[in-house]
């Protein structure tokens, strides 16, 4: 059994970004973006644990120590606005969402 | 001596009109008014009286008083003829043969007529009677001041107060349309007169550097000398127009006939006595100046002697008795310039005085007829008069022989006198002037005739043939009565026949002061006033010239010639050699005189009393003359159409001019000032405001495009940013 590799874990962070960026595009459910979202920053996750690994270098971890925080007081902070905005518009579609245009 | 009392004979009259202007109109009654102003004029006569006698008492060289009452116009530097000359004017009163004989003529027959008036007025109401003898008192003051002022501008306050008072009295009955116009119309022809006096005056100021007639005398000859007559022509040209003004002559005499229109004695005292003779007495004041411009004097006397022969024409048919006197006054105002024309002061300042009284008479008289025929002037509702007016018929009769130069009344002296100077002076003047003698003797006996003989034509009235017999039946119980209840023609109160009495007897023997030698007198007269019409120099020898002629010689002209030899001697070219006739040959003239009047007395006689009728026929048939005649040649007319139309269109003319280029001009930069607003604000709106908005609609227009990118939809904008970091990093790895 062949040894996991920094390509390994790179292969796999890259893919789950790009599930997560492809979500983010693709889906109109505010929801399903804001998990999207979450993909991307655990591939990210991934890529700094990994390189962590390789180096023996604890910075990477604290690192994503870091990004799981950010992330849940983002999630906490998005959920609230979504529901504000769920509360106003009774939809959370993001083509209905153009509040920022000109 | 007379320097203390001689301001005080303009000053009561003044006295008298103040009391009864301020006090009189609301608080006097009738008997005070008329107490005020006939005292006034009462004591200014004696006064007048006395300075007269102490005039008389000096030597014929030292009859010259001046008085300086006040200082009026303090020194001031004025530009002359010679160089920097000093303005100073003094209220200064002179009195000298002629200002004496005028301030007795003035004051006395003023008097009478004060008198007259008490008992003419008597129906006015109390306010308006103190009101008239507040305006007569108040003539008379500038009357006197006119005459006794010693330079031109003290005569120029008396010559523009009897103007007002003039005006005052003719519209005295102001109610009345006609009376008012009249007024105006006098006063407003005057205006055209003294705008030429002041012209004259400033000329004589600017020319001798004084205005005092006795420096301004002096200096003449010697002015004339070193600057020709022409300056002096001028002057006295524009004093004749100040004096036509005054005097009615050509051509402004048309005010005076229209002047009628107030009261009769107003018209006897002002427009007959004294008043209308200011000019007449202007030229006598300025006999020297007169004598250094010879063509003027031709002129003077063409116009005296044209105005005397017009207005004579007319008078003789007009009808109204008070228009007949009008012109006569007008055309005998004519005979007194006609002699100063030919340099006959003395016998113009003469016939002034003989005129006065005969004239004051005729008015008075007429005054008489009118109250007792209750305010009939119209000549055809009289006649027969004489059985009624038994004491104004003598009168007049006495006024009308006057005038028309019968002797021995006063006219015939004076008025041949006249005609003597303008034989010697010019033939055709002297022919007019004796055609004209002839009208006047025709046209003042066809007033008598009218008016007193022939058949009664007037109103009927209660018991016409019982008063017939005893026609005087005693008018004096109801005396002062007015023009209450007509009840037929009757004989004026004493109040008035007493001055006409007094009048007729003046003008019985007022001529015999001046009967020329031709007939055995010495021409008092004359050699009295001489001293007024002389420069200083020559007074003296003028002075000493009658004794030596009386002595010598009979004949007439020499008293003057004599006279005149003085003049021409103090200058060099003033009058000319004085011809004269023989005493034949005067005498001759006299009787030619006397047989023109009397023709033309036998003439009126023939068609107005042994053949009534005659006279109308006549004027059928030549209509044209006759309708001329009566309708004044039309001058009025003529005046209408030309002066006073003429000014109306000059008025509408400016106004049109004013409306039109003057406002318009005032409108058009108005009008401008808001286009070139207009324009302005269309610049700044389009072309300064398009500027600012044009840039800001050129960026919104650019925005457009670049808006579109803000769909707001987030997946949009996160595609983007993948492209552009996929786009970024592929260029590093590519370009690396």
């Amino acid at each position: 059994m062949t040894p996991i590799t920094p390509a390994h874990y790179l292969v796999l962070s890259a893919a789950l970004f790009s599930i997560g960026l492809i979500g983010v595009l693709v889906r109109r459910n505010l929801i399903v973006i804001f998990m999207s979202i979450e993909l991307m920053l655990n591939a990210v996750n991934i890529n700094l644990v990994a390189f962590s690994q390789q180096w023996q270098h604890v910075v990477g971890q604290v690192f994503a120590l870091f990004v799981v925080a950010v992330a849940a007081a983002e999630a906490a902070i998005g959920l609230g606005i979504i529901l504000a905005f769920y509360r106003n518009k009774e939809t959370v579609n993001v083509d209905e969402i153009t509040l920022m245009r000109w | 001596m007379a320097d203390s009392y001689l301001p005080l004979i303009p000053l009561l009259p003044a006295a008298g009109a103040l009391l009864n202007g301020v006090a009189g109109v609301r608080f006097f009654g009738k008997r005070a008014a008329a107490a005020v102003a006939c005292s006034t004029m009462a004591a200014a006569f004696v006064l007048s009286v006395a300075a007269f006698v102490e005039l008389l008492r000096r030597p014929a060289d030292a009859r010259e008083i001046t008085v300086t009452v006040a200082a009026w116009v303090p020194p001031l530097a004025l530009e002359t003829a010679r160089g920097i000359g000093t303005f100073a004017v003094d209220w200064a009163l002179r009195l000298d043969p002629l200002s004496a004989l005028m301030i007795l003529v003035v004051s006395g027959i003023g008097f009478l007529i004060h008198v007259y008036s008490v008992a003419y007025m008597a129906a006015e109401s109390d306010g308006a009677y103190a009101r008239y003898f507040c305006y007569l008192n108040l003539f008379c003051f500038f009357m006197l001041t006119l005459v006794l002022g010693s330079n031109f501008l003290v005569m120029f306050v008396g010559w523009e107060g009897v103007g007002l008072c003039s005006y005052l009295l003719i519209g005295y009955w102001y109610e009345k349309k006609s009376a008012s116009d009249a007024g105006k119309k006098a006063f407003i022809v005057n205006r055209i007169g003294d705008f030429g006096f002041m012209l004259g005056m400033f000329l004589v100021f600017y020319t001798f550097g004084t205005l005092d007639f006795r420096a301004v005398q002096d200096m003449a000859p010697a002015v004339a000398a070193a600057a020709g007559t022409g300056v002096l022509a001028t002057i006295c040209l524009l004093l004749f127009v100040g004096a036509t003004g005054k005097s009615a002559q050509i051509p402004l005499y048309v005010w005076l006939p229209d002047a009628m229109e107030g009261p009769t004695p107003v018209s006897a005292l002002i427009h007959a006595a004294t008043m209308v003779t200011a000019g007449v007495y202007m030229v006598c004041r300025n006999a020297v100046l007169f004598s250094q411009a010879p063509d003027v004097m031709m002129v003077v006397a063409l116009i005296g002697v044209l105005t005397a022969l017009m207005a004579a024409s007319i008078g003789l048919v007009q009808n109204d008795i008070k228009r007949v006197l009008a012109y006569s006054t007008v055309s005998q105002l004519g005979y007194m310039f006609l002699a100063t024309g030919v340099g006959a002061f003395a016998a113009a300042a003469f016939h002034l005085m003989t005129h006065a009284f005969f004239k004051a008479l005729l008015f008075l008289g007429s005054g008489s007829v009118i109250h007792g025929m209750g305010g009939e002037q119209d000549m055809r509702r009289m006649g027969a008069l004489k059985r009624y007016l038994p004491v104004t018929y003598a009168t007049m009769m006495v006024g009308m022989l006057a005038i028309a130069g019968v002797p021995p009344f006063s006219g015939f002296f004076s008025k041949d006198e006249i005609l003597y100077r303008a034989f010697l002076g010019h033939k055709v003047i002297w022919v007019l002037a004796v055609i004209t003698a002839g009208m006047t003797a025709f046209y003042m006996f066809r007033l008598v005739a009218m008016t007193f003989l022939g058949a009664y034509r007037g109103p009927a009235f209660p018991g016409a043939d019982a008063h017939g017999g005893h026609p005087a039946h005693g008018h004096d119980d109801h005396a002062g009565h007015g023009h209450g209840a007509w009840h037929g023609p009757h004989e004026s109160p004493r109040m008035m026949t007493v001055p006409l009495i007094l009048l007729a007897a003046g003008a019985v023997v007022a001529g015999f002061v001046g009967i020329p030698a031709a007939l055995g007198g010495a021409n008092r007269i004359e050699h009295f006033l001489a001293p007024s019409f002389e420069p200083r120099g020559a007074v003296h020898a003028a002075a000493t010239a009658p004794s030596d002629e009386a002595a010598t010689s009979a004949s007439h002209g020499e008293g003057s010639a004599a006279v005149e030899r003085a003049a021409a001697t103090a200058a060099p070219e003033g009058t000319h050699e004085a011809p004269h006739l023989s005493t034949a040959g005067e005498l001759g003239l006299m009787a030619f005189s006397v047989v023109v009047a009397l023709t033309g007395i036998a003439v009126g006689r023939r068609l107005y009393v042994q053949q009534p009728g005659a006279a109308d026929r006549l004027a059928e048939r030549v209509p044209l003359a006759y309708r001329t005649l009566l309708n004044k040649y039309w001058i009025d007319e003529l005046y209408h159409a030309t002066v006073v139309r003429g000014t109306l269109l000059l008025a509408r003319v400016s106004w049109r001019f004013d409306a039109l280029v003057v406002d318009g001009a005032v409108n058009g930069s108005g009008w401008t000032t808001r286009f070139s607003a207009w324009v302005s604000g269309l610049i700044d709106q389009y072309i300064v405001d398009g500027l600012v908005n044009g840039t800001g609609a050129t960026l919104r227009e650019a925005s457009l495009g670049f808006r579109r990118m803000q769909t707001g939809l987030v997946q949009t904008y996160a595609l983007l940013m993948m492209i552009g970091v996929f786009a970024l990093v592929s260029a590093y790895l590519v370009l690396r």
